[in-house]
Formats: structure tokens, sequence, C-alpha cells
């Protein structure tokens, strides 16, 4: 899922002060942003009332069911346009794909309430890890399923760096080395890790990213 | 031709230095720097923007340092430049005449003073390492042929005290494979340690040049706990020091009695003065140190 965490709040303001905003229309995200516990029904009834005591007028809200879906959210836009006419700005409380699918069909300034953290695992409810970073190029076949261009806060690919101590991260250091914890399991698994990764060929996270099964008659 | 090589290849005992590129264009104090340790060091290492922090590159100081008549060994961290700038600083390097080189990965920005800047990590030491011996075998990262006969004397960094000790040996173990000839250590404290290093390394065909760290008062113990990566000073050496008259001496004392014991064990001396540059002729055995 992705991870979102909320938007520094005065930002927020900044950018419906921006546009002369007072008139606010919500929009959440049924998927992650529930998920994370930034962008459901919960937090969208949270910035309601926190809008509504700073003077400002919420004119609706929805949590579309997937923001990122260019379809549904049109669809979802659809069926809130009065509210949305008679709003100065849309709220998107979601990541940065659902902000723009919603402001691709609505015609007034749409701003974002969270920032996109990162692709997350949930821990457990509330806990998120970011362990992937869709770099195109998997590696895990080689570092015995844990990634170290994620989890290692260098991104080196073959390790430890000079600041390991006793097994722990130079950079975090309540956390322990991605690559002791490599080695530790190639070597429970009876694999060898001798040989170094080669270098990561960058040009397969090339931005933006984009594919169209469609157009391969549906094989990638 | 690097007699820096030649000298440690031949299996003489060599003494490495080692100062950092100053922060500004006035070059003066690190020249004072280079003139203290000169007299006794073989070769000096140049840092590139050592602790993550913004200096002189080490490109422009190594040239510096040669044109003094001392024999830089040129540090290039994976941190601060993708593979592109990397070759293109190799190649500069060569042909400002530089010839020992020195690939670490580098520390973290976040633990600099430019903490927002973007780490690069596109290569990881040993990647730089092998994209060196490619070019002393005279091609590029792509294969392609790159004529000037580079013939680089490749190092690294290792770290005798490092815990899990088979995780640092399988990493020492890809370096050699991708071409480093040298290692220069972190600041070893346990001489037991160092010699497991070295007798883990001699039969790579390897040398290993064991790091002094001067620690010449708290402030600087408790400086070197916090903020260099990988490194730790054991209790009782930081008792030592902190509860001595005069710790400075104690310090210089102290480091004077490793220089001692890594003659034993290991192929050179890798000094680290930190601002105790004057002190290191007496820490490397005094007069009769003296190579010039």
């Amino acid at each position: 899922m992705i991870v979102t965490t909320p938007r520094d709040w005065a930002k927020v303001l900044a950018n419906l002060e921006s546009v002369d905003a007072r008139r606010v229309f919500l929009v959440g995200c049924g998927e992650c942003a529930t998920t994370a516990h930034t962008g459901g029904e919960p937090e969208l009834a949270r910035a309601a009332e926190t809008l509504a005591a700073e003077g400002y007028q919420v004119t609706g809200s929805t949590v579309t069911e997937i923001t990122c879906h260019a379809a549904g959210a049109k669809l979802d836009m659809r069926k809130h346009v009065d509210e949305i006419a008679a709003a100065d700005a849309v709220l998107v409380f979601s990541c940065g794909a659902g902000v723009q699918a919603v402001a691709d069909v609505v015609a007034k300034p749409v701003f974002p309430a969270l920032e996109s953290a990162f692709l997350g695992t949930i821990v457990r409810n509330g806990v998120f890890e970011e362990r992937c970073q869709m770099c195109g190029e998997c590696v895990l076949d080689q570092t015995a399923g844990i990634c170290p261009v994620t989890t290692c806060p260098k991104g080196l690919l073959n390790g430890p760096c000079g600041g390991m101590w006793n097994g722990m991260c130079e950079v975090l250091p309540d956390r322990e080395c991605a690559h002791v914890r490599i080695r530790r399991r190639l070597a429970e698994q009876g694999r060898a890790a001798t040989a170094a990764i080669k270098p990561r060929d960058f040009s397969h996270s090339l931005k933006p990213g984009a594919v169209d099964t469609r157009n391969r008659g549906g094989r990638q | 031709m690097s007699r820096f090589r030649d000298l440690l290849e031949s299996g003489e005992f060599v003494v490495t230095g080692e100062v950092a590129p100053p922060r500004g264009a006035d070059l003066a104090p690190m020249h004072a720097a280079v003139d203290h340790l000169a007299p006794y060091c073989h070769a000096l290492n140049v840092t590139d923007n050592q602790g993550a922090t913004f200096r002189l590159s080490s490109l422009a100081a190594s040239r510096a340092i040669l044109e003094r008549g001392l024999e830089p060994i040129f540090q290039q961290t994976c941190r601060d430049r993708n593979r592109l700038a990397l070759q293109s600083d190799l190649l500069a390097a060569w042909s400002l005449g530089l010839e020992n080189v020195l690939v670490v990965t580098g520390d973290d920005p976040r633990s600099g003073d430019h903490p927002d800047a973007k780490a690069v990590f596109d290569l990881d030491s040993t990647q730089l390492a092998a994209v060196v011996q490619g070019m002393n075998e005279g091609h590029d990262m792509i294969g392609r042929a790159l004529p000037g006969g580079m013939n680089f004397y490749l190092g690294a960094a290792m770290f005798p005290e490092a815990e899990p000790w088979d995780a640092q040996l399988a990493r020492v173990e890809q370096k050699v494979t991708a071409g480093v000839r040298f290692f220069q250590t972190q600041a070893v404290f346990d001489m037991d340690k160092l010699e497991r290093a070295v007798a883990a390394l001699r039969p790579l065909g390897v040398k290993v040049i064991a790091g002094v760290l001067v620690l010449k008062s708290p402030r600087v113990i408790d400086f070197v706990n916090a903020k260099l990566a990988g490194l730790e000073v054991p209790e009782a050496v930081a008792d030592r020091i902190r509860s001595a008259p005069d710790p400075t001496a104690e310090a210089i004392k102290l480091a004077t009695e490793q220089v001692r014991d890594i003659r034993e064990i290991a192929d050179g001396v890798h000094i680290m003065p930190l601002g105790l540059d004057a002190a290191v002729g007496h820490i490397l055995g005094g007069e009769s140190a003296r190579l010039r």
C-alpha cells in the first residue's frame, strides 16, 4: 500500500489562502489512506471540524473507493458535482496519484492534504515500514528476500558499509544492518553470498513509469 | 610512478597520514598540516567531504599536495557523485598525476553539515573499486576502450574490530576480487583483532595499513563516539585518557604504543592526528622515524 502522512497543516491553510478559498470540498481514499488512518471517514470528519473551527465552510466530502482509479474518481466527483461547484477549492486526502486523478476531473483548485511517504508493508494496524521502493530491477533473489536498496539507508547493494557497529546500522542505530541480516539469512539457508552484486541499471526506473497491457495483447 | 606502491609491495613498512582539505579556498592551513606530516609519511590520504561535511574537493587538494612534494592518496566516496562523475574524476585524477586511490562508501549526509542533501550512492565502494580496476585494464564501465594507460594503485577501507566478523571478512574478500590491492583500516584499539584481520588478509595477497587515531582530549573521544561511524573508543582507553593529568600527553603516549605494536603486526600504519599534527613525528618514533 501507499503510506501517507498528514501534510503540515500550515501549508494546507496557506494553499487555501493562496486562492482565497473559504468554501472547501474534501476527498478521501477508501484504499490506502483509509488503511494509513490519514484519509478515511474519521480523518475527513476531523478535518471538517478543524476547518469549520477556523472559519471555513465545508461544502461536502466523499471517500472515493480508490482515488487513484481515474475513472472511479471521475464517477465519484460527478456524484458530488453540486458540492464541488459550491466550493472554492478541493482538499484531497490521498497519495499524490489520487490528488492528480481528482485534479484531472475537477475544474477547481485541488490541493494535497497528505504527503505521500512510501510503498509500505503493514507490520500491524497503524504500523508501516518501507521494504520496497519499486526500483524495477529486483535483487531479492540474491539477498534472501531482504531488499538492500530500500532497507539499507544508503541503498548499497553490497555491504555492510564502514558505519556498521556490532551488527547495527550507522544511520539508524536502533536497527540491525540490512547486510548483516541478508548474510545471516543466506547462511541459514545454506546459500553462499560471496559474489558482489553489479551496479544497478537505473534505466529500469526512469520516470514516469508507464505500463500498457492493452497494447501488448495483455502480455507484459 | 607511485613510490608508495613500490614501497608497500616490496614489503617495507609504510606510514600514511591524513589531511582534510579546507572549507574555503585558502590552502595555507592544509599545507601547515602537510608540512608537519611530510617528514614522517610516505603518503597522505586526502579526504573527500569527510563526515559528509563540505570541503574543497579531494581532487584539487590531492594535486596541491603532490605539487608540494608529497604523494597523495586520493579518496573517493560514493556519496556525492554518480557513475559519470566518479569516472570523470578518476580520469581527472590520473591526468593530474594522482596514482593512489582509496575508494570508500562515504558517511550518510544526515550525519554531516548538509543533512538535507541528496545522497547519491549510485555505486557502492566494491562496485567503484571494480570501476577503477576496469580503468586499469583499459576500459570504462560500459566496456568502451579508455586510452591513457591508467594504472591506479587501488585501496579500500576495512574494519578489523567490526562484528560480526564474517560479514566484514566477506566484504573484504569482495573488494579484493574487485581489484583492491591495499586496505587502510579504521582506528584499531584491540591488537588481537588487528592480528585476526592481518592473518585473514595476507593470504589474499593484499596489504594492511592499520589506523591510529590520536585521542588528544576527552572532547575528541566524545566526538569520535558520537560522530565517527563504525567506531567506538573502548571504555578502558577512554578512561585512560580522561583520568590522565595531561590527557594530550597520555594520548600521544597511547598512540606511540599503538604504532609500536602495529609495526610488529601490519604492513603499515595510518595516522589520523585529528589536529595534533605537530606530535606525529614523536608518535612515529621521533627523529629515527624521519624519512626526509
